[in-house]
């Protein structure tokens, strides 16, 4: 139906939850607007209790919100009746943090349920859990329970499941967060993969920035319920705005120096900022080469955001003002980003 | 040394058909009315899928009512409608009646305390993939919970076992009927220690076969 990226695929408008606990409303989500594209990887990232959950399961409806509307494609879920709401259901995949498998199911029974649900014939199921099982690379295991799997094969369980019906959208609930560090990257490679070889939308959450800085596109940081900072991954990991985003942007950061430390410096603070390919060039050391300029590195982190690179160092430089100011301009002559800490 | 003079093989023998005829038939109703009705206990209860405190606090009123009268009492309370049913309050037909009456309510709790151990999540991926609430209790409910059911119908089969012996207080024949006519009326002991050991064989016999179905289709 649709074969454009840069598409609305998903509208959340004004979307508030709140939950009656004894006399007491609680309000989960608060007022929450966004919008996710055709084909991107769109994160919500957040703490514990923050809303994110509640927020995803607005998107199918396994939780009605208190107000406001979703729109998946072009059609507004929060008008529809229950039999049009199931339907539609079937084009939006999701996955969990628990996996959430028929435990007296084999992974072929698990992966067939949802095409038994839309009621194929069993040639056509047969034919589609081949498919699935080659794709999450679980052949081996078709007709094991899973009891018998560890979790990261119960995961490739549930995203075959989930993609069964050829959905536009995948929603991934912590998928990642009860898995090891290892296992947790082989499924996010797995996700990757299908976005870019079936143009499968994700909208994801976690609490783990690892998380979004390796396949997500565009982020969301929610906190008591409110998006608090959204943008591209770059921009906010880079430039973090709000506390919260900040929190989460220290969790991947090599926090060689603390503020402490920074502020004991004499020389002259600055935090540089390297995007794509500059990351790997002798930038710093040619700025400084004409001129009497020392420096010290302080703090730094050079890595790699989805397919991007990048750095961001914190540098002492210790010289006269004048020389000082021309290493700036030739960094910033350069390309790069560069700030007074 | 104990002689078994009194005892009549052909008798004991047909006895035992017929509690086994009134084990299992009245079983089978058990299984299907307990099932329908654990069920619609479980869906109808506080925060599942047809939440309906008020049918649910009706149903489960009758439900204890029902598990709170000894059977004894059940069967002679019911006379009249097991008349209407099966056209005689007396024998294997007449006693049918009191057992399911007496074992349903019994079995559909232990069907809703199963139900309630199906996974949240599994239900709530179930919602997520488009399933109907029919789906759920067929393809979800039932499938996730079937251990315990197993082992929820063993310990009914046994419960329907220890009834039948009772039913014989009202000629209701079986092994029951047949240690209270002989063993007791007509203190002919031995009658009555081969009745026993009878009802004990078969209760082990019963107990042994569900344990050893709950084992073979568990997955956890
Ligand atoms: N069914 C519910 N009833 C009452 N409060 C709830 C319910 N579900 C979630 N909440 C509350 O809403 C808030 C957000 O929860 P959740 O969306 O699960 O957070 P997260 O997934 O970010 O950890 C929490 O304060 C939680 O206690
Ligand atoms: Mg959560």
């Amino acid at each position: 139906m649709f074969d454009r990226r840069g598409l609305q695929l998903i509208r959340l408008h004004n979307i508030r939850k709140s939950y009656l606990v004894g006399a007491v409303s609680v309000e989960a989500v608060r007022n929450v607007s966004l919008t996710v594209q055709m084909g991107e990887i769109f994160g919500i990232i957040g703490h514990s209790g923050a809303g994110k959950s509640t927020l995803l399961r607005c998107v199918n409806l396994l939780e009605k919100p208190t107000s406001g509307s979703v729109t998946v494609g072009d059609v507004e879920l929060t008008g529809l009746s229950e039999r049009q709401l199931q339907r539609q259901r079937r084009r939006i995949g999701m996955i969990f943090q628990h996996f959430n498998l028929l435990s007296m199911a084999t992974v072929r029974d698990n992966i067939a349920f949802p095409l038994t649900l839309a009621k194929l014939s069993k040639a056509e199921v047969n034919k589609r859990v081949d498919e699935l099982l080659k794709l999450v690379q679980l052949e081996q295991h078709a007709d094991k329970y899973p009891a018998q799997l560890s979790g990261g094969q119960k995961q490739r369980v549930g995203i075959a499941r989930a993609l069964a019906n050829n959905p536009d959208v995948l929603l991934c609930d912590e998928a990642t967060s009860a898995l090891d560090p290892q296992t947790t990257n082989s499924i996010l490679a797995l996700l990757l993969d299908i976005n870019a070889k079936l143009g499968i939308t994700i909208l994801l959450i976690t609490h783990e920035m690892n998380v979004i800085r390796a396949i997500c596109d565009r982020v969301a940081v929610i906190d008591q319920g409110e998006i608090v900072e959204m943008g591209d991954v770059l921009q906010v990991f880079l430039k973090p705005e709000h506390p919260v985003t900040r929190d989460f942007v220290d969790q991947v950061a090599d926090s060689g120096a603390n503020g402490q430390l920074l502020r004991e410096r004499k020389g002259r603070l600055l935090r540089m900022t390297y995007i794509g390919d500059l990351t790997y060039e002798p930038i710093l050391y040619n700025a400084v080469k004409p001129t009497s300029v020392q420096f010290a590195i302080l703090q730094g982190t050079v890595s790699r955001m989805k397919q991007t690179p990048y750095g961001q160092l914190i540098v002492e430089l210790i010289g006269g003002d004048e020389e000082i100011e021309r290493v700036i301009a030739e960094l910033r002559k350069e390309g790069l980003e560069v700030e007074a800490v | 040394m104990m002689s078994f003079e009194n005892v009549r093989w052909p008798e004991i023998w047909d006895a035992t058909k017929d509690t086994l005829y009134m084990m299992t038939a009245s079983l089978i109703f058990t299984i299907v009315f307990g099932l329908m009705l654990g069920i619609i206990l479980f869906l109808t209860s506080h925060r599942q899928l047809l939440q309906q405190p008020i049918v649910y606090a009706v149903l489960s009123f009758i439900v204890n009512v029902l598990r709170s009268v000894p059977f004894v009492i059940l069967m002679i309370m019911i006379m009249p409608v097991t008349k209407i049913i099966t056209g005689t309050t007396l024998g294997v037909e007449g006693s049918i009646p009191p057992l399911v009456v007496a074992a349903t309510p019994f079995f559909a709790r232990l069907v809703e305390t199963s139900l309630r151990e199906v996974d949240r999540g599994v239900i709530e991926a179930a919602q997520a993939m488009g399933a109907t609430k029919w789906d759920i209790v067929r393809y979800v409910l039932l499938r996730e919970s079937s251990p315990g059911l197993l082992a929820a119908v063993t310990i009914t089969a046994v419960t329907l076992v220890s009834y039948t012996a009772m039913s014989g207080v009202i000629g209701g024949g079986g092994l029951g009927d047949l240690a209270l006519r002989y063993g007791y009326q007509r203190f002919q002991t031995d009658v009555m220690l081969v009745t026993v050991a009878l009802l004990i064989v078969l209760v082990q016999v019963l107990q042994t076969i569900g344990d050893a179905l709950v084992r073979r289709y568990s997955r956890k």
